[in-house]
């Protein structure tokens, strides 16, 4: 229910989500949170550990903050963190003196000689490093993680964000969500979850809970944090540069992207702003754009899934100047197919709101009477139907729906549309009103 | 390569388990197990005797004492295991959804240390 739900604290950001790189007194910070994946992929490799990944990783980056504001920014910052890098784990490994590590040694000496995609004189960005990029986006998401667990190790080791930071995103003490990234990595080692990219057989499956992570992480932050909802779209881009020929991981970062440029509009003085009522002036258009280019080469390659059935729904709104512009047919058939492939209750009820557009508000409020046991505790449910039955003047029963559905939104922005709604209705309560719709 | 623990844990007894069913899932089972036996894959397997002929012994104190039955807290049994020498943990997964298949029992999948 994209509109139907808020963002929560923190002032929307200005320009496209993601980025990372100039302006401003946290270039660097901006620097490493956007290099941070790309060396602990291809340090994981190298080194065979995601713990020591991490601590050269983060000494590359002390020693960066040490000697740059000195010396100048390198001309290629990334190459020289991972050389800095590379160069701190062989000095650690030489200092150590068992058998063991003598073989490892040789084994990565063995590596350097061929081809070394560390070597800071070549690019960082060939083939080798985005390979171990996708090697760790599929590690994190494996399926013997639990999916807390999955986004909390996406966040830190593909995306960058600290601890603190994805312990504060979840509302979670920093200690337990350093444990659960411990025990995960802990995990990882004991268990030999491999470090590869899945077989084509296997892929599918896979590829679904990489997705399914990184749609959660936006959901968060759409319900959330802000900055989660611009780090999702961030790990999306990236899965899109890593996978340029899956049609759902581009159907993914669409979906993201269509909801994401509505960010702007979509709170007002502490109130959800409801899709029909947005300023559309104020969508981000960049975003629009990039997220139209990507519904179309999806439409192009005529393979739909879920993400693109989702984004194509987006597309139709965003593409519309004004509400009532809106193609509710499209929308309708567009959740027709989405519900082939995903039949469940929330679909239908999404379905039903663009039915309610197109042949009334009886017609979906119809559609959404056999959701009742399912939906029953879900929020969205009761605010559709109070809003078909405020249409139908049926205002005790939108009243008593509205009423419930504030007994169970948790969010502020929208409980203070679902309460000037139910405080907007008219006061006056005739059981049974003429259901009189011209 | 690894070491891995596949156990099956169920309720004590199989009282939802017909003997028909029970006969089809050793007979599977054997049959799973013939197929990595002499492979480098299997290391040990082995079915247990119902929980009830367990004997709990506590050598931790300066007398030992013994106990009939398996530990008491346990809501589930361990009934039967394969020790697996595997590359990682997906082969050993695909290998335990052979197993479960077999058995008709849920596979717990756990590394051995070392």
């Amino acid at each position: 229910m994209p509109d139907a739900a808020v963002p929560g604290a923190g002032p929307p950001r200005a320009g496209p989500a993601g980025g990372g790189g100039a302006g401003g007194g946290d270039t660097a910070e901006r620097l490493f949170r956007a290099e941070y994946g790309r060396l602990v992929a291809a340090l994981t490799r190298r080194f065979g550990s995601l713990d020591l990944a991490e601590d050269l990783a983060q000494e590359a980056f002390v020693e960066a903050v040490r000697r740059w504001p000195a010396d100048g920014t390198p001309p290629n910052p990334g190459g020289w963190l991972m050389t800095t890098a590379r160069n701190r784990g062989i000095d650690r490994i030489r200092r150590e003196s068992t058998r063991d590590v003598r073989e490892e040694e040789a084994l990565m000496l063995h590596g350097q000689t061929s081809g070394d995609p560390l070597d800071p004189s070549g690019p960082v960005d060939d083939g080798s490093v985005e390979d171990d990029r996708l090697r760790l986006v599929f590690t994190c998401c494996h399926p013997s993680l639990a999916t807390d667990v999955q986004v909390a190790l996406t966040l830190r080791l593909l995306g960058g964000l600290t601890v603190p930071e994805i312990a504060a995103a979840f509302l979670v003490p920093e200690r337990t969500m350093a444990q659960r990234i411990t025990r995960a990595k802990a995990k990882i080692a004991a268990a030999r979850i491999p470090y590869r990219v899945p077989r084509d057989a296997e892929l599918p499956g896979r590829l679904r809970a990489v997705l399914a992570t990184v749609y959660l992480v936006f959901n968060e932050g759409y319900l959330g944090r802000a900055e989660l909802a611009v780090e999702a779209v961030r790990l999306g881009r990236i899965l899109r540069q890593l996978m340029p020929d899956e049609d759902e991981v581009a159907g993914l970062l669409a979906l993201m992207l269509l909801i994401e440029a509505r960010r702007p509009a979509r709170v007002a003085d502490g109130t959800i702003v409801t899709l029909p009522e947005q300023d559309r002036g104020l969508w981000d258009r960049a975003l629009v754009a990039e997220g139209h280019d990507l519904v179309r080469w999806c439409l192009r390659r005529g393979r739909p899934g879920v993400y693109q059935l989702q984004a194509a729904i987006q597309a139709v709104h965003t593409d519309a100047r004004t509400a009532e512009e809106t193609d509710w047919g499209q929308v309708l058939a567009l959740y027709d197919q989405l519900l082939t492939l995903s039949p469940t209750p929330v679909v239908t009820l999404n379905r039903a709101v663009a039915l309610a557009e197109l042949e009334g508000a009886q017609a979906g409020l119809a559609a959404t009477d056999p959701l009742a046991a399912a939906l029953a505790d879900y929020h969205a449910f009761h605010a559709v139907r109070a809003d078909l039955l405020r249409r139908l003047d049926r205002v005790q029963e939108a009243r008593t729906a509205y009423d419930r559905a504030l007994a169970l939104a948790t969010n502020p922005a929208e409980r203070a549309v679902l309460t000037s709604r139910r405080d907007g209705l008219p006061t006056f309560t005739t059981p049974q009103l003429l259901p009189f719709t011209p | 390569m690894t070491q891995y623990l596949m156990s099956v844990w169920h309720a004590d007894g199989h009282p939802s388990v017909s003997e028909e069913d029970r006969e089809a899932a050793y007979a599977a089972t054997g049959a799973f197990n013939a197929t990595i036996q002499g492979t480098g894959v299997w290391v040990f397997a082995g079915g247990l005797h119902e929980a009830s002929t367990a004997t709990v012994v506590d050598g931790r104190g300066t007398e030992v004492v013994t106990t009939d039955g398996p530990f008491s807290e346990a809501k589930e049994v361990l009934g039967g295991f394969w020790i697996v020498e595997l590359p990682d943990l997906d082969a050993a997964l695909a290998l335990a959804a052979e197993a479960s298949a077999a058995c008709r029992e849920r596979v717990e999948v756990r590394p051995f240390q070392g």
